[in-house]
């Protein structure tokens, strides 16, 4: 065949923060050849289109300038990312795309200089996540140009510099939002409103006041108008009203999906919950092997999280290099019930070991101060109460304290909020 | 021979006597391109005037993308004889031009008892319809074939020559073939109004003046303005709106047919199909609506989508969803095209081409060819066309970026810039120096599939934009 069959040590797919960060402390750790495949012609993910500070500080979530000062700018923190891997040795090879499986670790690629089939020891999967777009949301309406992501607003301003238009409607209030309504305003955008159909604003009102435009809470975009531009959306809000805001952009922001499709092809197992690849506390997935970190195992956490995530995978790597990969037993699903939506990790093997000691959840709707339950087989393994209300798009945690309680050989262990 | 295609801001010609065209096709949809893909292997001065900034705007670009066997037709009827000439045409014109076909066949699946005792009569309507290929699948073997079916299928009716299409390539591929071949394509040329100017029509458009002394009325949605400057009051056109939702790729593997429900005589009925891009069709809806430009998409007809794909393939409802669109049928009130040619006026209306004017379209182009010689036009003897090769954009054959061939050639077949479509440069850039290139990202699209993916543009809407402007003259 005409493509060049190569083997690797370690393959990484995926240069963003997390596939960097693994790839760096492998190749720190001697785990020898380790090669990153980054599908753009430049490296660093995500944060590469993210201008405002505050990245590099673990866990702040920092998806816009409008929250606490400190750490580094986007593309600096991309940049970062990409060094401290290079710089151990990692091989990083933009402009390559991984488009399919040819075995369990072997994967195929397409790029500039041909096409490959790489066989790997270890494959670690960082293909990160996006925002579901318009039509994902089933929102009725017209089809004109003027309808954004994030992430296609983000890289048409501070890549291509390309012209927007004068008003915008931000849909969503998850931090996402907050950054895209940077992003309008750094482009010259007068913002007509932020919309979500979630009923109060996460916000602290001072915030808000300060942010310069209404939130509208409450309210479900049921309509896009225009022909030759987004003209108008319109609002129904709760109280049956309904309104039609003016506008020529519209960005629809949060609702993130991993991009989980290489994953799925491969035939790996994937968590109801997240849509990730289901995996354990050591990152490994339904395949030997074959590991996952960053925002395609939970979309979206922060860049942060994502980073220090890919080099907490590296010890499980390393032990599955060696030869030790599967621990001796079963894996027992973690699940979660409504209006809980996913929990991660969501799998637990008997020699579970959290690399921050917690889980990261999301609701489906706010809750004040929900009581946490794990339980097994209808035995309450854990109760905790959580000390802030939990809000859609927003992460909160759950300790681990439990994991040694659990029955290897029980069914699903399950996480209520009550 | 040099081609012609003039946008906004460009001369049309002068007007003048000697400058009128022989004939002239008012509308660049499948129907109006396959008609001048045939007037072009004869000796004539042939326009193509289309009101949009490029081809396969209207109806032709949002339809189900079916390249029917007419099984189900009423056999005596126009459009049962031109769909089974137009499968055949298309069939051997996809195969040598690069459209993607995929014979995937359909199975009309039946849900009750009642549609059960249907099928033996379709089985003879299909006989009726010159179709003899189609036969009876009990539920076992329905199951088999389907195993993602939802409960409840009694048996089916497998016709294993419907096949999909590429509907954009379609109109892409005769239109070229047309340009290339001396047509003159004006585009974002409206025809506002049709006087007698002695021997020849008048046109007035929305770019000037244009003098022709055939024409021939295929502007779909807006056939029957065009037809009424004839003074004629023959039809109206009622668009009929259908909504369709596209799942995306990982559906693909849910489903191996089309899949067809009983039709009644509300219409055809709710299907499932794959489509040549490996996604998954399911629609359309069928709505009487008024406003010709409303292609919107609705909350109600979503919801009724869902609930209708949910009972044929109960997993559909699981997977990503990439796109909702609708499109516009041009339904006249009559079960039937209305082609009608005027001998005295030099004119030819090609009306009502309602749901399967894809597949039908090049026999279209014949037939009202052929009309057009009855009422008086020299068509002199025919020439064959330089064959059209189109770069290929269906699953069924290698892509560009799995071509090591291509790629060692020229490393931009190997450079994708749309990632959920893996489209790469090298066919973007193709695109926009093509014969006819796009008129609108959104065309560049049509072209490449570059930014219909699951991502609709996230990662890569703002680069092929930019791609388009810098190419944009
Ligand atoms: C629009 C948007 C804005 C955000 N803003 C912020 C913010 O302001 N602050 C913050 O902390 N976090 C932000 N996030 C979250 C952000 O995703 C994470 O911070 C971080 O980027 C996650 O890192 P990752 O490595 O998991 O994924 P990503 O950064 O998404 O990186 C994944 C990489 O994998 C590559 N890839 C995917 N598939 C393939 C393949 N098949 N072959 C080769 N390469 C492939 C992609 O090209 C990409 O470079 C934002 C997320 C989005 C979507
Ligand atoms: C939901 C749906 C599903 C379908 N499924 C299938 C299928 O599976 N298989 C199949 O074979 N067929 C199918 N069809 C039918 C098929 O799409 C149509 O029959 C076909 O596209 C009609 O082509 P057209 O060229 O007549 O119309 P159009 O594509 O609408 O072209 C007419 C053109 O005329 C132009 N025009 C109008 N007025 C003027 C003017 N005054 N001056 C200049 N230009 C003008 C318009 O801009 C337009 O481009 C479907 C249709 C719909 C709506």
């Amino acid at each position: 065949m005409t493509r060049l069959e190569r083997s690797v040590d370690v393959l990484v797919v995926g240069g963003g923060p997390a596939g960097l960060g693994a790839a760096a402390e492998l190749a720190a750790s001697g785990a020898g050849h380790v090669e990153i495949l980054e599908r753009e012609q430049d490296a660093g993910g995500i944060p590469r289109h993210c201008l405002h500070g505050g990245f590099g500080v673990r866990g702040t979530g920092r998806f816009s300038g409008s929250g606490p000062r400190g750490g580094m700018s986007g593309p600096a923190f991309a940049r970062a990312c990409v060094a401290a891997a290079v710089g151990v040795g990692a091989v990083l090879r933009t402009g390559v795309s991984v488009t399919g499986w040819d075995g369990p670790r072997t994967v195929e690629t397409t790029g500039p200089a041909g096409l490959e089939r790489i066989t790997a020891r270890a494959v670690v999967l960082a293909t990160g996540a996006r925002e579901r777009p318009r039509s994902a949301r089933l929102v009725p309406g017209s089809r004109p140009p003027g309808i954004y992501t994030t992430g296609e607003l983000q890289r048409a301003v501070h890549v291509h510099g390309q012209r927007i238009g004068t008003h915008a409607v931000v849909i969503g209030n998850e931090p996402v939002a907050h950054g895209a309504a940077d992003t309008l305003r750094g482009a010259g955008l007068d913002i007509v409103a932020m919309v979500t159909d979630q009923p109060v604003s996460p916000l602290p009102a001072l915030v808000r006041a300060w942010a310069g435009f209404p939130l509208l809470t409450g309210a479900t975009v049921t309509r896009l108008t225009g022909r030759n531009r987004i003209s108008g959306v319109e609002l129904r809000h709760e109280d049956g009203r309904t309104t039609t805001l003016r506008c020529d952009t519209v960005v629809f922001t949060g609702d993130f999906v991993p991009e989980h499709e290489l994953a799925r092809r491969g035939g790996l197992v994937i968590d109801a919950g997240t849509r990730g690849p289901a995996y354990d506390t050591g990152f490994r997935t339904s395949r030997d092997g074959v590991f996952a970190v960053g925002n395609l195992l939970h979309a979206a956490e922060d860049a942060g999280v994502a980073a220090a995530e890919g080099r907490a995978c590296a010890v499980p790597v390393l032990r599955g290099l060696a030869g030790h990969d599967r621990p001796a037993g079963p894996l027992v699903p973690l699940e979660v019930d409504p209006p809980l939506r996913w929990v991660a990790p969501n799998r637990i093997a008997p020699d579970a070991e959290l690399h921050d000691g917690r889980f990261v959840l999301r609701t489906g709707r706010r809750l004040p101060r929900p009581h946490l339950v794990v339980s097994q087989d209808g035995r309450e393994l854990h109760r905790q109460r959580l000390l802030l209300p939990v809000l859609p798009g927003h992460p909160f945690h759950l300790g681990a304290g439990w994991l040694e309680r659990i029955d290897p050989h029980g069914s699903a262990v399950r996480i209520t909020a009550l | 021979m040099t081609v012609t295609i003039t946008r906004a801001g460009e001369p049309i010609g002068s007007g003048a006597a000697d400058d009128d065209y022989d004939v002239t096709v008012v509308g660049a949809g499948v129907v109006g391109t396959a008609i001048a893909r045939e007037l072009a292997r004869y000796r004539l001065r042939t326009a193509l005037v289309e009101a949009s900034h490029d081809i396969g705007n209207g109806t032709s670009k949002a339809n189900t993308a079916i390249l029917h066997t007419g099984f189900d037709a009423d056999p005596d009827s126009l459009e049962a004889r031109l769909v089974r000439e137009g499968r055949h045409l298309l069939a051997a014109y996809a195969a040598e031009s690069g459209i993607p076909v995929e014979r995937v066949g359909a199975l009309l699946i039946a849900w009750d008892e009642e549609q059960l005792a249907l099928l033996p009569k379709l089985l003879a309507k299909a006989e009726r319809n010159g179709y003899h290929a189609a036969r009876m699948l009990g539920a076992g073997e329905l199951a088999a074939r389907e195993p993602h079916l939802g409960p409840g299928a009694l048996g089916a009716l497998e016709i294993p020559d419907e096949s999909i299409i590429c509907p954009w390539s379609t109109p892409l591929a005769y239109a070229t073939q047309a340009v290339r071949a001396g047509v003159h394509l004006h585009l974002d040329c409206r025809v506002r109004h049709i006087a007698d100017a002695g021997g020849s029509h008048l046109l007035t458009t929305s770019r000037g003046p244009l003098r022709t002394r055939y024409l021939v009325n295929a502007a779909g949605l807006h056939a029957d303005e065009i037809d009424r400057h004839f003074g004629h009051d023959g039809f109206t056109v009622t668009p009929r709106r259908g909504q369709l939702i596209v799942f995306d790729k990982l559906a693909r593997e849910l489903v191996g047919h089309i899949l067809l429900p009983v039709p009644t005589a509300a219409g055809k009925g709710v299907l499932v199909a794959p489509t040549v891009f490996g996604n998954v069709l399911l629609g359309p809806t069928s709505e009487e609506i008024d406003d010709k430009s409303a292609t919107d998409s609705t909350a109600d007809g979503i919801d009724f989508l869902r609930e209708k794909g949910r009972r044929i393939l109960p997993a559909l409802l699981d997977e990503e969803i990439t796109a909702v669109y609708a499109g516009l049928r041009a339904a006249t009130g009559r079960e039937d095209y209305r082609i009608q040619e005027y001998p005295a006026l030099r004119y030819v209306a090609v009306g009502g081409i309602r749901s399967t004017g894809l597949t039908a379209s090049m026999a279209i182009g014949a037939h009202v060819t052929g009309l057009l010689a009855g009422t008086g036009l020299e068509l002199g003897a025919p020439r064959a066309l330089p064959p059209v090769d189109l770069p290929n954009v269906g699953e069924a054959f290698p892509r560009p970026y799995r071509r090591a061939d291509l790629i060692a050639e020229d490393p931009a077949y190997g450079t994708l810039v749309c990632h959920c479509e893996q489209v790469t440069l090298g066919e973007i850039r193709d695109a926009l120096h093509s014969t006819i290139p796009p008129g609108s990202p959104d065309g560049l699209r049509r072209r490449t599939r570059a930014g219909s993916g699951r991502c609709q543009g996230f990662t890569c809407g703002a680069a092929v934009r930019a791609l388009y402007e810098e190419a944009r003259p």
